[in-house]
Formats: C-alpha cells, structure tokens, sequence
C-alpha cells in the first residue's frame, strides 16, 4: 500500500489493513454450451477502510465478484489479493452476508453470534460474554436464547451481522443484505452499519441494485455493466459523514442518481438476467470445479 | 403451544373411540362367521378369544424371554442400522465418487426382501442370534440410508459456505453444519426403519429356536393356534408404536428449534 501516507489520510480510525485488490479478473461460469463470462478482465484497487459499493443489473457479476473475493470462487485468470496476500479460500477475516440470513437453525441466536470464536476455540466464557456484547451493539439484547426462526427477517440480518463482526474480519463482503427486508427496516439498517462501520472502519465490498441505497452508503460506487460483467465507471460519493437525510434529499444527491441511473440504463442487458449468487451460477449444481475445495 | 393446539376432551376421546369401534367391527363380523366369498371370517378368531389367550400369556413366565430376545434383536440391528445408515448416507450425500462407488451395489441390494435373506444368513452367521440380527438390520437399513441422503442433498449450500466463511473446517462442515442440517431427514428415516424393524421381526425369528415374539407368532400358527397368532401381531405392533413414540420424543428433545409444519 502507500508508503507515503498524506496527513489528510490520518483519520483517527484509519485501518492498517483491509486492502484489496482485483487485478484482471475474469471468472467464467457453467459448462458446455451454456458456459459464460460472468466477470471479463475486471481490476479494482480498494483502500483499507473504504465502504464501496458494486452497483449493477441482476446478472451483471456483481456477486460472483463478491464470491471471489470471499474465496468461495476461483477465477478463471487474473488474482485477487488482501493486504497483499493472495485470496485462496473461504475464512473468517473477510465475513459474508448474504441476501436472506443463513444462521444456523439448531443453534440459538448467542451461539450462531459465537460461532467463529468458538472454531477458533476461544473459551465458552469468554464466547458468551462477547456474543452478548455484539448483540446489544446490534440492538438484540434479551433475544439471545431465540431460535433463529423466530426473529424477523431484520433481526436475522442482525445476528448476521453480529456473527461475522465478532470475528473482526479486515473486510466486510455484504450481497444486497438489507434487499429483502421493507423501506423501513431497510433504513433503519443502513443507519446500524454506517455507524458500526464508523466504529471499526473494516473495508466494506456492499452489493446493491438499489441507487440510493449506494449513495447513501458508499464512499465509491463502482457501476457494472452485464455479459460480460466489467466496471463501466467509478463514481466519488462527495457527501460529507455522517450522512443525513438533508444529503439525500439535496441536488447533488439528485445529480449523482441521475447519472447512476442512465449508466445503469445504458448497462441493463435487452432481456433481464438470473441474479447470481457468490457460490456458483444462477441455478443446477454448485460448480465444484471452479469453487475452491478447502 | 398455543390454546387452539390443546385437544378437548372429545378429541381426546376420538382415538379410543376409533379402536373400540375397530373391535367391534371385528367381534361382529368374527362372531357372526362372515362369508363374503372373497373374504372370509369363518375361521378368524374372536376378540374375547383373543383376549383369553394375551392373558394366558401375560401368566406365562415365558412372556419375558419372548419379550426380551425381541427387544434386544430389534434395538441391536436398529443400532447397527442407524450407524451404518447415517455414517453411509452422509458419505454418499456429499462426495460424488463415495456415491458412484456404493450406490450401485446398494440399489441391487435394496429391493430383496427380508425373507429372502434368511438361507444367506444362516449360511453366513453361524449364530441364529447373529442372523436374527442382521435381517432386522436390512430391513432398517435402507430407509434410514436413503432418508440421510435425502437430508444431505437437501442442506442449503450457502450455510455450508457460511460456516467455511466463519473458520469452519471439513470435518467441522460434517459434524456442525451437515449432520444438524439433515437431522430432522434422519429423524425421519430412523422412526421409518424402527417401524420395517419390528416389521422384519416375524420373518428374522422364523429361524429362532424357541423364543421371541416374532417365533411366539410363527410357532403360533404352525401349530393352528389362531387366538395366540392374534395376540403375537397386535404385541408387535403396540411395541412398534411405543418405539416409534419414543424416538419421537427423543427427536424434539434433541431438536426443539424443529417444529415440522410449523416456525419455531
């Protein structure tokens, strides 16, 4: 990274590791005659701490992009690196949202948030008290002993979130987390991890097709276009932080959708595509020869 | 469980009811010596029969050997059958060449029924004890095997790859993510095997030399005593249902987050 770090780069919370970077990569998905290019020669370089948000049609990489970075899809060329290590697998350091929850059901919500410390085998006093810790900084004090089942799909999406900050990853992989929850809730979230993320300044790689969503959020939008999947344009959000509604009700913030939102027509495939997942392509078998095996 | 779960009292009342009912179609139609041409009940002994006969052998000290051979073949091959079954259905569900290698023996094998085993397991065992044992352990086998399988492929992929994004390794996927997540699928296949158990149960104490209900029920009928022929199925199949209950139970013991047809 910079070896020279200007004075004005010195937040007070200014991370020292968290560094990505996406050097030409492509990753092919499928087989046969339905194989296809679903990211082509894709480079990005994202500093640690930056909140960025890959914004794009269904189908457009976006999430095989996040995929890769969460080491649960191998490219096809190209390698992608995190604080200058290669990526080669899943682990705990960059954590992974997906869209709907995947906690575990059989376990209760202190013991999903517990999880990861427990694989590294930290002591059961020791998980409970952290566990308990982040959920209140998720605002879940009291449901500790729920089943998953029993949340809403908000709550879900906290414990989530909870589960894989407890494990303090250097980068925060999030697959349009808040897209299947309502207006509100989805506000209200957005809020929750601007402000975590304010706390402990992880990098965050954000998946969204929701323009104000990425504005709202990210520092930088990167806008992607679909088959083949690559970055069309890079997109400065200038708004100061923390954000307010006064932003997003403001001409700069009606300037800057506007644009996104020509951008995103002009990248729309003719014919919607299936959205992607981070694991493999739209439906069949998981592809076990592109996926690492651990 | 909310008020509207609670049965009242005539719920409660209507299983009794339907068995009562059932013995008295079958005190009618035995007592009046039905022909229907097709079928017939001239021969079919009574309830009262019955009855007589269950109480000579609650009296008999041989009830217990009866009881506890039977017991102890069927717990010892549904043992057997649910390790072998769960430890296979979970290889096969997840590794393809695992799954390739054993599926095709395992289909051809699948199909023969209980009873066609019983000269191969007299050959191979040279216990009666031993061969007793591994008819009711096919019988369970299978569907304990393929209702793991069915488990394992039916696992959501993206817990899986939650669990390797949360430090998780491959045996940890097995025993945290794998066998939780197809739990209440072998729930399923261990409460179906434990029924084919005691199902296999007359055919393996064919070849028993004196005890076991299943031998009870055989013996019965080789020597024309209908009355205790009655007596030996409806014994096999209350302890089915007990057994069946009772694993019942021990799945939402060790389940309380599974509430099938229902959230949590």
């Amino acid at each position: 990274m910079n070896a020279v770090l200007k004075l004005s780069d010195l937040s007070p919370a200014q991370p020292a590791t968290g560094s990505l970077e996406i050097e030409r990569v492509s990753v092919e998905l499928g087989s046969g005659a339905a194989r296809f290019t679903a990211l082509d020669d894709v480079s990005v370089s994202i500093r640690p701490g930056e909140f960025v948000c890959l914004l794009g049609p269904s189908g457009c990489g976006k999430s095989t992009l996040l995929g890769g970075l969460a080491g649960h899809l191998a490219p096809s060329s190209g390698c992608l690196l995190l604080d200058g290590q290669p990526i080669a697998g899943p682990g705990p350091e960059r954590g992974l949202v997906f869209q709907h929850h995947t906690l575990f059901p059989w376990l209760t919500v202190l013991d999903n948030v517990a999880y990861g410390l427990r694989m590294r085998g930290v002591p059961r006093a020791e998980r409970r008290a952290q566990a308990l810790t982040w959920l209140a900084e998720v605002g879940l004090q009291g449901f500790e002993n729920s089943y998953p089942n029993a949340l809403s799909g908000g709550m879900q999406q906290r414990v989530e979130i909870a589960r894989v900050l407890i494990n303090q990853p250097r980068v925060l992989l999030m697959d349009e987390p808040f897209g299947a929850l309502d207006a509100l809730t989805r506000l209200k979230m957005q809020e929750l991890l601007l402000a975590l993320w304010a706390k402990r300044r992880m990098t965050v790689v954000f998946v969204t097709h929701d323009i104000d969503e990425a504005l709202f959020m990210a520092d930088r939008i990167l806008v992607m276009s679909a088959r083949p999947g690559r970055v069309v344009e890079e997109i400065r959000v200038p708004a100061e932080r923390p954000r307010t509604a006064e932003w997003l009700t403001g001409p700069s913030f009606i300037e800057h959708k506007r644009h996104c939102l020509s951008l995103l027509r002009d990248s729309a495939p003719a014919m919607p595509l299936a959205r992607l997942s981070p694991l493999s392509e739209p439906s069949g078998d998981a592809a076990d020869a592109t996926a690492y095996s651990d | 469980m909310s008020a509207s779960d609670r049965p009242s009292a005539g719920r409660r009342l209507l299983p009794v009811l339907s068995l009562l009912a059932c013995v008295a179609l079958w005190h009618l139609v035995a007592s009046r010596h039905l022909n229907l041409g097709l079928v017939t009940f001239q021969n079919v002994p009574q309830p009262l029969e019955v009855l007589d006969a269950a109480w000579a052998l609650l009296q008999s000290p041989k009830l217990q050997y009866h009881l506890g051979s039977s017991l102890s073949r069927v717990l010892s091959g549904f043992v057997l059958a649910a390790v072998a079954g769960v430890a296979l259905g979970l290889a096969i569900g997840r590794f393809r060449w695992v799954r390739e290698t054993l599926m095709p023996p395992l289909e051809v094998a699948r199909p023969i029924p209980a009873v066609a085993w019983i000269p191969l397991s007299i050959l191979m065992f040279p216990s009666s004890e031993g061969s007793m044992i591994f008819i009711t352990f096919v019988g369970a086998l299978f569907p304990i095997l393929l209702n793991t399988i069915h488990g394992v492929h039916g696992v959501d992929p993206r817990l899986i790859a939650s669990a390797r994004s949360l430090g998780t390794r491959r045996w940890g996927i097995f025993l945290r993510v794998i066998l939780p997540a197809a739990a209440p699928s072998v729930l399923t296949g261990l409460s179906i095997g434990m029924g084919t158990c005691w199902f296999c149960l007359v055919t393996a104490e064919m070849i028993s030399g004196q005890y076991g209900i299943g031998y009870y029920t055989w013996e019965s009928y080789t020597v024309q005593n209908y009355a205790n022929i009655i007596v030996g199925m409806l014994l096999i199949g209350l302890l089915g249902m007990g057994s069946s209950a009772l694993l019942h139970r021990a799945g939402q013991a060790l389940m309380p987050w599974y509430r099938p047809g229902g959230r949590a």
